[in-house]
């Protein structure tokens, strides 16, 4: 088998994933798309794996133990998302803004320190 | 190019190659399904589709065993996980107009142009490569478990203290704190006050 068609299939997945997670809204979906961009990222090293023959079977046992850990990190994000919603009731990555910086509270602060800056000199 | 192109044609796919490319198509338009539909519950079924495709591709690949554990733990547990969590958020079912955010078009761009980018850099580094499917199977329940525990026994008992603390803390933060447990109570109520304040 030529190894581009496991390849480029991992790259396509690997992209759909990327815009599930840039174009999702709910916090659950954007989840989905990270296991997608898991898969393909498992498929690669199966992939690569079998080319390669590598006598420690590197590629397979890595995609096991990725397995694992997608399974892990599966959990705890459904918990966190649920603590979300239970907080807030919406899981809409959107309207979780409370570390961003908001412009107005930028300007606001900005005189401050400003201020506090020469005073300190 | 010269020897490799000589024994396997590329005009001439082989029946494997015939089979991972109609595989792959399924499982492709599957997960494409799955991140631009608006209902939400039909998304985690096309998610079941899509990675059961590439179970099929792992074997495909002679991953025979790989191909089983990810029937069992991706479209036996976590989409089953993500079902569950989908019900308990109380997602809509049916249409959902607002299931993607403002920047799809954003999403879009930066999607076609690291595929595009990938694809160019992937298919031109490995043109003359293929994969001796022919040989001894690679991934069959006895070399994976050999190799796992002869040389992966240490990765393999971590990777086992690693899923208990996530279960642990995926129990910790479900939890509802209830009036019974004081020690949260006593540790949260600072919080609690200077949130009204």
């Amino acid at each position: 088998m030529h190894l581009a068609y496991p390849a480029v299939l991992a790259v396509l997945l690997f992209c759909v994933g990327l815009y599930g997670v840039l174009a999702r809204r709910n916090a659950i979906l954007v989840l989905m798309s990270v296991e997608l961009m898991l898969n393909a990222v498992n498929l690669n090293l199966v992939a690569f794996d079998v080319w390669l023959r590598d006598a420690l079977h590197a590629g397979q046992a890595l995609t096991l133990f990725t397995i694992a850990v997608a399974a892990a990190e599966i959990g705890i994000g459904l918990a966190i998302v649920l603590l979300v919603y239970r907080n807030r009731g919406s899981s809409d990555v959107d309207k979780l803004t409370d570390l961003a910086e908001r412009p107005t509270e930028d300007e606001q602060a900005q005189p401050q320190s400003q201020q506090q800056a020469e005073a300190a000199a | 190019m010269t020897l490799a192109a000589a024994s396997h044609g590329f005009l001439t796919p082989s029946g494997v190659e015939i089979a991972f490319l109609l595989v792959g198509l399924v499982t492709l338009g599957a997960a494409v399904v799955t991140v631009t539909t608006k209902q939400l519950v039909h998304a985690a079924l096309w998610l079941v589709v899509a990675l059961g495709g590439i179970a099929v591709e792992y074997l495909l690949l002679t991953a025979e065993f790989i191909a089983w554990v990810q029937v069992l733990i991706y479209v036996g547990s976590v989409v089953v996980l993500l079902l569950f969590g989908l019900m308990l958020t109380k997602a809509p079912i049916g249409r959902s107009p607002d299931a993607d955010s403002g920047n799809r078009w954003a999403a879009l761009l930066v999607a076609v142009a690291s595929a595009a980018v990938l694809v160019w850099v992937v298919v031109d580094a490995f043109r003359a490569s293929w994969i001796d499917l022919d040989g001894a199977v690679q991934g069959s329940t006895e070399v994976s478990g050999r190799s796992l525990f002869q040389h992966w026994v240490l990765p393999f008992e971590a990777l086992s203290v690693l899923l208990l603390a996530a279960l642990v803390g995926a129990i910790v933060l479900s939890r509802k704190t209830g009036e019974g447990s004081q020690e949260t109570g006593r540790a949260a109520a600072p919080v609690r006050r200077e949130g009204q304040r």
